[in-house]
């Protein structure tokens, strides 16, 4: 071939040449994605918040504000979950085993650490996107209160990078692709959704039911999201426990991830 | 730096009990097109993604470029080109996509690898292709794509995992045209191969390898020579009669291989066995004389053939 014109050198953004192969991939469905993004939070409000409200609301007040208003942090940190969910484990299982395109890229100087990440930081590009226009979405609904209700933008994108962490470990390490989708889907995703004081409040729930949302980023993120939107009461105390909870999970969700998608590239 | 760009003493590789790759010696100097001929399981893939610094040894010493795999794989993979046994190309993605993607990983400016797409797109004639998606591409089209993909970073090794596998005889036939292209450029090519006749075209010293062992190392040419003979005389009588038969064609030649649906009789000049026989009266149902391969080396190497 013809003579380097390039220094072979390995450069340390590696990561970045993943997120901006998956961002690339990601444009092929732009217009769904937006699509996606402005329908999705449009759907929920109107059949649920506006809907299901009314109902509510003619009764009596849930948390003190309308039920549009509650429910619209635990939706908006909901949307995030599942866009950073989306973006992890579809691109995770598609590079380890339907494509097998993680082992091309690691034949090049990217180590697994950095694809992993890569693939973590490209899933929240398009959680914060996400976020933002729902976030939007909500404004216009008039389902935020405070003034300083955008601050719930980055803790639903909190919760978003929590589970897009936990699942690029979990997609990783389960190499059983079927059992991934029936197992993680309908015994974690579904239960936690339903049971992290989404549609009304934890303590609403038989107590032997309320360790589920304990358990679940999505509750802690929701109670931060209620505290920024309308100013739910929230000790300092509890306020800490929610973000420190994130941070582990965020944390723990990271350490894991790196070490499956190593390993699994070295087999 | 010494000419080898690979050096390996007693190189192993275990995963649990089973034992991939026992212990071999063997060096590729710079220039050289170097085959692992074997088998299936043979120990040939998993000596592959020790070269190419993907997965690491558990015993023996491997320099590659002078350096570690198992210290330093990210700057040994930043000089290979790796072309896997599966194509792992994004199928999503058209024919240029994949390449630039690709050559983004090496770190690459957009600039010089959009110049360096046009000569791959002609190198791997994929000119016309270069919008289209890897889905629509056929198995050939797709394993030049890989091999294109592989050279982008212009790699001072060029590693090939069963290059032609799976294709058809068309197929095989460009692609060796275009390794033999490299080849010719001086590239390093580090070949895996079952195919004996793919070995004796592109490879300029090989090892055969079994059961995890190198069973011998020379030229094509010179392994045929040391464990074959010039000609081979291939006689059929049916399988129920070959081992019967053997016993009295044994006398005629060097050496006699009796396979389960064939005969094969080791000479210099198998024309003349072959008078010799049917002088005697012996009238095999069909016969053929060849020149010896090295699937005939492999046969007295370990007492089976190479596709199994």
């Amino acid at each position: 071939m013809s003579i380097t014109t390039e220094p072979k050198v390995v450069k340390p953004y590696g990561a970045l040449y993943v997120a901006e192969y998956r961002i690339r991939n990601m444009m092929r469905f732009k217009a769904l994605i937006v699509m996606v993004s402005i329908g999705n939070p449009f759907l929920y409000l109107l059949s649920i918040g506006v809907g299901v409200g009314a109902l509510i609301d003619s009764n009596n007040l849930i948390d003190g504000v309308p039920y549009l208003t509650f429910l619209a942090p635990a939706l908006l940190a909901n949307a995030a979950i599942a866009g950073g969910m989306d973006e992890t484990v579809f691109p995770t299982l598609h590079g380890f085993k339907w494509g097998k395109i993680f082992f091309g890229i690691n034949s090049t100087p990217i180590t697994g650490s950095q694809i992993a990440i890569g693939v973590f930081l490209a899933a929240m590009a398009r959680v914060v996107f996400l976020v933002t226009i729902y976030w939007i979405v909500l404004y216009l609904f008039g389902a935020l209160e405070t003034s300083y209700s955008w601050l719930a933008i980055p803790t639903a994108i909190f919760a978003g990078a929590c589970f897009a962490a936990m699942m690029l470990a979990l997609a990783a390490k389960m190499e059983n692709d079927n059992l991934f989708f029936t197992f993680i889907s309908r015994f974690v995703i579904m239960p936690l959704f339903l049971f992290s004081g989404t549609f009304f409040p934890l303590s609403a729930m038989p107590i032997y039911l309320q360790w589920i949302g304990w358990i679940s980023p999505l509750w802690h993120a929701t109670e931060l999201g209620r505290f920024l939107t309308y100013g739910r009461e929230i000790s300092n105390q509890m306020l800490f426990l929610h973000v420190a909870f994130l941070s582990v999970i965020l944390i723990v969700g990271l350490f894991f991830a790196v070490r499956y998608y190593t390993r699994r590239l070295a087999k | 730096m010494t000419t080898n760009l690979i050096q390996a003493h007693g190189l192993t590789k275990r995963y649990g009990d089973f034992v991939a790759v026992a212990g071999i010696d063997f060096h590729v100097a710079k220039g050289e097109s170097f085959g692992l001929l074997g088998p299936n399981g043979a120990g040939k893939s998993s000596t592959m993604r020790i070269i190419a610094a993907t997965s690491q040894r558990t015993g023996g010493d491997i320099k590659i470029l002078d350096k570690d795999p198992n210290l330093h794989g990210p700057q040994i993979r930043a000089h290979l080109g790796v072309v896997p046994q599966q194509d792992n190309l994004d199928t999503e993605l058209t024919v240029e996509q994949n390449l630039f993607v690709y050559g983004r990983y090496f770190g690459l400016s957009s600039s010089f690898i959009k110049n360096k797409i046009e000569e791959l797109l002609d190198f791997a004639q994929l000119v016309e292709k270069r919008d289209v998606k890897v889905d629509a591409l056929s198995g050939g089209m797709k394993r030049r794509l890989t091999i294109a993909r592989a050279l982008i970073s212009e790699p001072d090794i060029l590693m090939l995992d069963e290059p032609t596998t799976g294709l058809d005889p068309q197929a095989r036939h460009i692609l060796w045209d275009r390794l033999f292209r490299l080849k010719e450029q001086g590239v390093t090519l580090v070949i895996t191969t079952h195919y004996m006749d793919e070995a004796e075209q592109l490879c300029d010293r090989l090892v055969v390898m079994d059961k995890g062992k190198i069973m011998a190392e020379d030229s094509p040419a010179g392994l045929i020579k040391t464990y074959s003979t010039k000609e081979v005389l291939e006689v059929r009588f049916g399988s129920e009669r070959n081992a019967e038969m053997s016993e009295k064609l044994k006398q005629h030649c060097e050496r006699i291989e009796v396979l389960p649906d064939r005969i094969l009789m080791y000479a210099d000049d198998a024309e003349k066995v072959l008078e010799e026989i049917i002088k005697q009266g012996i009238h095999p149902i069909t016969s053929l004389v060849r020149r010896s391969s090295l699937e005939d080396v492999f046969l007295r190497l370990t007492g089976r053939s190479l596709i199994e």
